[in-house]
């Protein structure tokens, strides 16, 4: 099959859209399919082969702040040369509410397109704004997924309709690795994974209960990865819990699936902004038990508490309780990894990537309303096939 | 002044022409749209009753299980359009009572050798039946979205096609096919 892709994002930063588009491209390559991703992004960007740079992206204000887009003739115009160049059987954007290249690439296309939706909540203003627009877009997308209950939900409830629900994915495969001991307390070992000075990842929380912890489990240590400001994280913590806390700063991913599988437990006590939790699935394909916030996105990848622990969102003590008791508790633990060893299984990208080539080839069977549209155009969108 | 009135009129029509005659087209390809997807909701449905009827019939799960999930696939593959889909529902709640503690299963999993390979097929059958109903059932919404638009109603530009319906019939993967 030939597919071609859409990135809303820049390919060389770093983000959660741009590491599903990444794996789910190389799963589809790798099974033999042609792939061309398009993604913002300038000459002197670095990118593999088979991803298309469309340009720059300016910083326009846009929905109350300043959000940095492509758009423009020159975009446009890199866009039709992508689609005629590519003669894709399907176009997959993603993130399409973002007025990125995905909505240029959905006006010009021919071929059926199906839209993946990452975001849950936020932007809701911008989309009641631009809904008609939006909508006339939107009506040639033949097949929405959402990646989890809630973007669903936001989609639901803004654009109206209905969505297909097909999880982010990992390499379950690459987390199996060996535990490092120079990572690892006398003890026991907890890790948190996140930017270090976003307060919504819940650093805070954790550092707050961290005392109790420590104080519980006097060898047991703490590992921090993420970006981020790390000095004033470090003062908050009291001067003689400090030092059993490693903050490891950005890390890549054979560290992140190392620092896992060192830890006993991964700590995701995040406070919002959370719409799916993949690295609660990272963590529970490393074999590491999970405890985590409340959080609607969360409860739903635990299965409501039977594949890890769950504490209410933003209570430090009940963390700090709830992390003892797993610590003290190695059978309740084991519990955990092997409920979660067989649940993490749904999310490895050999078995999303069957999810969403039916979903292919559901729309190819029916077809595009665009290529069966030709007859009544837009003026001045004649042409676009020379 | 005359010919400017009869010419503005001749130009309304014409566009009102033009207009009616794209709408009916539309309409016409989106009823086309609708076949195709029931098509392809009809045959996910049937891969989902046969993985279930093999997954039955493979002495791989007790007694007790294997016939009433044999039962249902069957029932729902024979059934007459008019039960069709309460019979679908019931092959769900069939599959859903059998296949619902992930614990039990993870064990049986380990314990029975095949039979990783036959669930991990009906689970991803139950899924694209439920992705298949979704994306058919949009489809249907857009048909019903134009034909309730008052110029067409009137003008009856749907022809005799009958007004499409969505699908609507319990599709829930269960819990222990999802891991």
């Amino acid at each position: 099959m030939n597919i071609g892709i859409v990135c809303p994002y820049s390919w060389g930063v770093p983000g959660g859209v741009q590491f599903h588009v990444r794996d789910f491209s190389e799963e589809l390559m790798a099974r033999g399919h042609t792939v061309s991703v398009l993604a913002p992004g300038g000459e002197e960007d670095e990118a593999p082969s088979y991803v298309v740079k469309a340009g720059r992206p300016v910083p326009v204000p846009y929905n109350g702040s300043v959000a940095r887009i492509l758009f423009g003739p020159r975009a446009a115009a890199r866009v039709r040369r992508w689609l005629s160049e590519g003669k894709f059987d399907v176009v997959h954007i993603h993130e399409p509410t973002t007025l990125s290249l995905g909505l240029l690439a959905t006006w010009w296309t021919d071929a059926p397109v199906v839209a993946t939706f990452h975001q849950a909540t936020s932007r809701s203003r911008a989309m009641s704004a631009a809904h008609g627009i939006l909508q006339s877009a939107f009506e040639k997308v033949s097949a929405r997924i959402a990646v989890s209950e809630e973007a669903r939900r936001t989609l639901v409830e803004h654009l109206g309709g209905d969505a297909v629900l097909i999880p982010n994915g990992i390499y379950v495969d690459r987390f199996d690795v060996p535990p490092r001991p120079e990572w690892q307390g006398e003890d026991s070992t907890l890790c948190f994974l996140g930017r270090v000075d976003e307060p919504r990842k819940g650093l805070p929380v954790l550092l707050e209960a961290w005392p109790e912890i420590h104080t519980r489990v006097p060898g047991a240590r703490l590992l921090v990865a993420g970006p981020g400001d790390v000095d004033e994280a470090r003062r908050a913590i009291p001067a003689e819990h400090r030092d059993a806390v490693t903050f490891l700063g950005s890390v890549s991913d054979d560290d992140k699936a190392a620092m896992l599988a060192s830890s006993d437990l991964y700590v995701a006590p995040h406070i919002g902004g959370e719409s799916f939790g993949i690295v609660l699935v990272e963590a529970m394909a490393a074999g590491t038990p999970v405890l985590a916030s409340g959080l609607t996105a969360f409860r739903a990848v635990l299965d409501d508490g039977r594949l890890g622990a769950l504490v209410p969102v933003g209570d430090a003590s009940a963390l700090a309780e709830e992390a003892y008791g797993l610590l003290s508790d190695s059978e309740r633990r084991e519990r955990y990894r092997q409920a979660a060893s067989v649940a993490v299984r749904r999310y490895d990208w050999s078995v999303l990537t069957d999810e969403v080539l039916a979903v292919y080839e559901m729309v190819m069977a029916v077809g595009s309303p665009a290529s069966s549209g030709r007859r009544f155009r837009m003026p001045g969108r004649e042409g676009r096939h020379s | 002044m005359t010919w400017v009135y009869l010419g503005i009129i001749a130009f309304v029509l014409l566009l009102l022409g033009v207009y009616l005659s794209w709408t009916a087209g539309r309409l016409d390809r989106l009823h086309a749209r609708v076949d195709a997807s029931q098509a392809v909701l009809e045959a996910e449905l049937l891969r989902r009753s046969a993985s279930a009827l093999e997954l039955a019939t493979a002495g791989l799960l007790d007694p007790a299980t294997s016939v009433v999930m044999a039962d249902a696939a069957s029932r729902a593959r024979v059934v007459g359009a008019e039960h069709r889909y309460q019979a679908e529902s019931d092959l769900t709640a069939v599959l859903c009572a059998g296949l619902d503690a992930p614990e039990d299963l993870a064990a049986l999993r380990d314990e029975v050798q095949d039979l990783d390979a036959a669930l991990d097929e009906l689970g991803m059958a139950c899924r694209r039946v439920a992705h298949a109903r979704r994306f058919h059932n949009e489809m249907v919404r857009g048909v019903q979205r134009l034909r309730r638009k008052a110029l067409v109603r009137w003008l009856r530009l749907a022809g005799h096609a009958p007004l499409p319906e969505t699908v609507e019939f319990d599709d829930t993967v269960p819990r222990g096919l999802s891991g």
